[in-house]
């Protein structure tokens, strides 16, 4: 390395310590990944005027900018024998009921529609170039391409490199005004009071420096979920999680400081993805998602059995792409939560330690050449290339060291078919993790405060981001149109400012990476696999110590490790919300991946509801809901979106 | 907070990102796509980048995905990170 280089060498963008703008509009997203651009194209659309703030640069920001290769839960499209009700049912219940009903209705109801737009905007949804005539997979009337379940054809197989950039450009044609660079550091509410209406943002540019001040009559969370709470690389913190460095939960914390009502924080799952114990996602021999349904072979070449649901051995490949005798479809590939239900569960391999027992050897390998061709194709150039970080990582660079997928067999790592080998105590929110309660309308418990994407409890995939922006964006505009203008507190703007600064001015104190390590440090040993209060307590109480004695000496070198130093004081205010859930669910429960030791009965029916928490007057607030809180699904759906309905149907 | 301001980069393990010289034209359209910013112009003008915070990169590889001119601009996946493959009925890696 060549740190002489960088000796002295000045900060390459002007300074903006002291600068502030303000810009007024009716709609503030906060957040340009999938979900933000949908939001500010669904309300540009409506004649509102948009703002969008982000961190990163908009035309591969979020999760999934650099690519997507399913786009699942297309209920609605032509090919597809499911209802949008039948599919959300099955999403609920493969959950245990622990999942989002409205967001999942939402992405079954509206994510195809969201396919079509993308085709409009330049997004690639077919097989056009007549790629895969006559597979098996293959519809030839639309040229639709679908994956896991060929039966039933509600999840299509896309060409996600494509969807980023033509959102950022429609988003350009609409005339949504993008603040790239620009970190939403907290919500302004009116009068500056926790619990009131949501009238604005705060903004810190990480090149600059420069501040900002957005007034809205509404405002959309599009921000990411929380991220490097248990794990965190100091060598390699842009891998110490599934998703980018700094899609880290800003939003969560942010709105909890604002009075947010938040559900299934508690739940946290043993890390699966990412991280110095995991091999790059979809680098790595195995059969779920993107590389379902691959033949395995063992150390020695012996083919691995496939079965069905019932336990009945497959003959032949095209059999795990369908249904068992009986039943009418089931859900992505097997693997997805170690709880399938019966009635949903796909074809799977024998599990591992069963092939251990009958004499399988270690390591696995992926055999792709056994594949059909087609298939091989759809894996290894279709779904590996198209989906995010794997068409450079992975296709590129694989091809580039001579892996050919005619000829070679790709290594699996881990326990088995995973890429990884966490810790029960290295954990991460992944499966349908907690986030912000939502009503039909995506609103927040905050009047004027929309909430979309991996924000919204119980998320997951693109379609869903995707769905569930353009929803959000749609009835925030819907509502500002009624809405009253809106008056900052600039009290609030001055504390929130010197709360920014006070990071440039240290010198001596700690930087961001030792600040993170800290945290996932408390995280792994008082809110690990088991919990109790007692461990849940001195968790609590060292964070608090944290954020008193030494949040005051975090510092900032320059605008881009201000950026970094906000987002760890962001993962502080998250760890303490999981901690606050934690301690309220006073029961273990098997489907949330929670153990308490101090209330080891595993799922008693008094604590089968979500448990919500907030803050009013800056104490938590716990309350209950019901676990089918949301009604009807089709009924509450249709009353409040009359309108797009109609519009669909002309 | 008046003083000067420098750009402190944070090397971490790894060389994610390296430029061929030869072939870049110093656009700067990588820096530009990248989401978590690890990317500073170079004081030169029509040269490479310079990749102040390498310990950041998620190894997207937007970068390169962006990038106008072929071989300008590599992604170097971190070793730990290397995975193996056999070729069939052969033991050779």
């Amino acid at each position: 390395m060549h740190e002489q280089l960088f000796i002295k060498l000045e900060w390459p963008y002007p300074v903006k310590w002291n600068l502030e703008k303000e810009a007024s509009t009716d709609i503030l997203i906060l957040g340009g990944g999938i979900a933000g651009c949908w939001a500010a194209i669904a309300a540009a659309k409506k004649g509102a005027k948009v703002i969008l703030v982000e961190k990163g640069s908009t035309i591969r920001s979020g999760a999934g900018g650099s690519g997507c290769d399913h786009w699942e839960s297309a209920a609605t499209n032509p090919c597809s024998r499911v209802t949008p009700e039948e599919l959300a049912v099955a999403m609920i219940k493969d959950h245990y009921g622990y999942n989002n009903g409205i967001s999942h209705y939402i992405e079954c109801r509206e994510g195809y529609d969201r396919l079509i737009d993308l085709e409009k905007m330049g997004g690639k949804i077919r097989d056009l170039d007549d790629e895969f005539k006559n597979a098996e997979f293959r519809d030839e009337k639309t040229k639709f391409l679908f994956a896991y379940d060929y039966e039933n054809k509600f999840t299509l197989r896309v060409w996600g490199t494509t969807f980023k950039p033509a959102l950022y450009k429609e988003c350009k044609r609409l005339g949504v005004e993008i603040y790239d660079r620009v970190m939403a550091t907290s919500l302004l509410t009116e009068g500056g009071k926790q619990g009131a209406r949501v009238v604005g943002a705060t903004g810190v540019h990480g090149r600059t420096g420069e501040f900002f001040i957005f007034k809205a009559k509404a405002t959309v969370l599009c921000m990411a979920r929380p991220t490097r709470v248990w794990l965190f690389s100091p060598a390699l913190p842009g891998i110490s999680e599934f998703r980018p460095l700094q899609c880290n939960g800003d939003g969560h914390a942010m709105a909890w400081k604002a009075g947010v009502e938040f559900t299934l924080m508690e739940k946290s799952i043993k890390g699966q993805w990412s991280g110095e114990r995991s091999y790059p996602p979809y680098g790595t021999g195995n059969t779920h998602n993107t590389w379902y349904a691959c033949n395995m072979v063992d150390a020695n070449g012996k083919e691995i059995p496939w079965i069905d649901r019932d336990g009945n051995i497959l003959t032949n490949i095209s059999q795990r792409y369908y249904p068992a005798p009986g039943q009418k479809f089931f859900l992505k590939g097997g693997g997805e939560s170690d709880f399938h239900l019966y009635d949903f569960q796909g074809p799977d391999t024998f599990p591992v330690e069963q092939l251990l027992e009958k004499g399988f050897k270690l390591p696995f390998y992926a055999d792709l050449p056994s594949m059909p061709e087609l298939e091989r194709k759809a894996i290894w150039g279709l779904m590996v290339g198209q989906e995010g970080k794997s068409k450079i990582p992975i296709l590129q660079s694989y091809s580039d060291e001579g892996f050919n997928p005619n000829d070679d067999l790709l290594q699996s790592y881990g326990e088995g078919w995973t890429s990884a080998s966490f810790l029960p105590r290295e954990r991460q929110l992944f499966g349908l993790p907690g986030g912000i309660l939502n009503d039909w309308k995506l609103r927040t418990n905050i009047e004027g405060l929309f909430a979309a994407g991996d924000q919204l409890f119980a998320a997951d995939c693109n379609g869903h981001a995707a769905a569930t922006g353009y929803y959000a964006g749609r009835h925030a505009a819907d509502y500002a149109i009624n809405a009253s203008e809106s008056a900052i507190n600039y009290q609030q703007v001055t504390s929130e400012r010197t709360r920014i600064y006070s990071l440039v001015d240290r010198i001596n104190g700690f930087g961001w990476k030792e600040f993170n390590m800290h945290i996932s440090r408390i995280m792994q040993n008082y809110c690990g696999e088991i919990k109790s209060d007692d461990l849940l307590n001195i968790g609590l109480k060292l964070l608090e110590d944290m954020e008193q004695n030494e949040a005051p000496k975090l510092y900032a070198r320059n605008p881009h490790e201000l950026i970094r130093s906000l987002e760890v004081l962001n993962i502080l205010t998250n760890a303490k919300i999981i901690i606050h859930a934690c301690l309220a669910r006073k029961a273990s429960s098997k489907y949330l991946h929670f153990i308490r030791s101090d209330y080891p009965e595993i799922d008693p029916p008094e604590w089968y509801e979500f448990i919500t928490i907030k803050l009013m007057n800056n104490n938590v607030k716990v309350s209950e809901k019901d676990i089918e809180y949301y009604g009807s699904l089709k009924d509450n759906y249709e009353i409040v979106n009359k309108e797009y309905i109609n519009r669909r149907n002309t | 907070m008046n003083e000067k301001i420098y750009a402190i980069p944070d090397f971490g393990i790894s060389n994610p990102i390296t430029f061929n010289p030869d072939i870049c034209i110093g656009c700067n359209k990588c820096m530009e796509v990248c989401q978590v910013d690890i990317f500073i112009p170079n004081v030169e003008k029509k040269k490479p980048p310079l990749v102040l915070f390498p310990a950041e990169c998620w190894y997207c590889g937007c970068c390169v995905n962006e990038c106008p001119k072929p071989g300008a601009i590599k992604l170097n996946p971190p070793l730990m990170n290397r995975v193996y493959w056999k070729r069939k009925n052969k033991n050779v890696g």
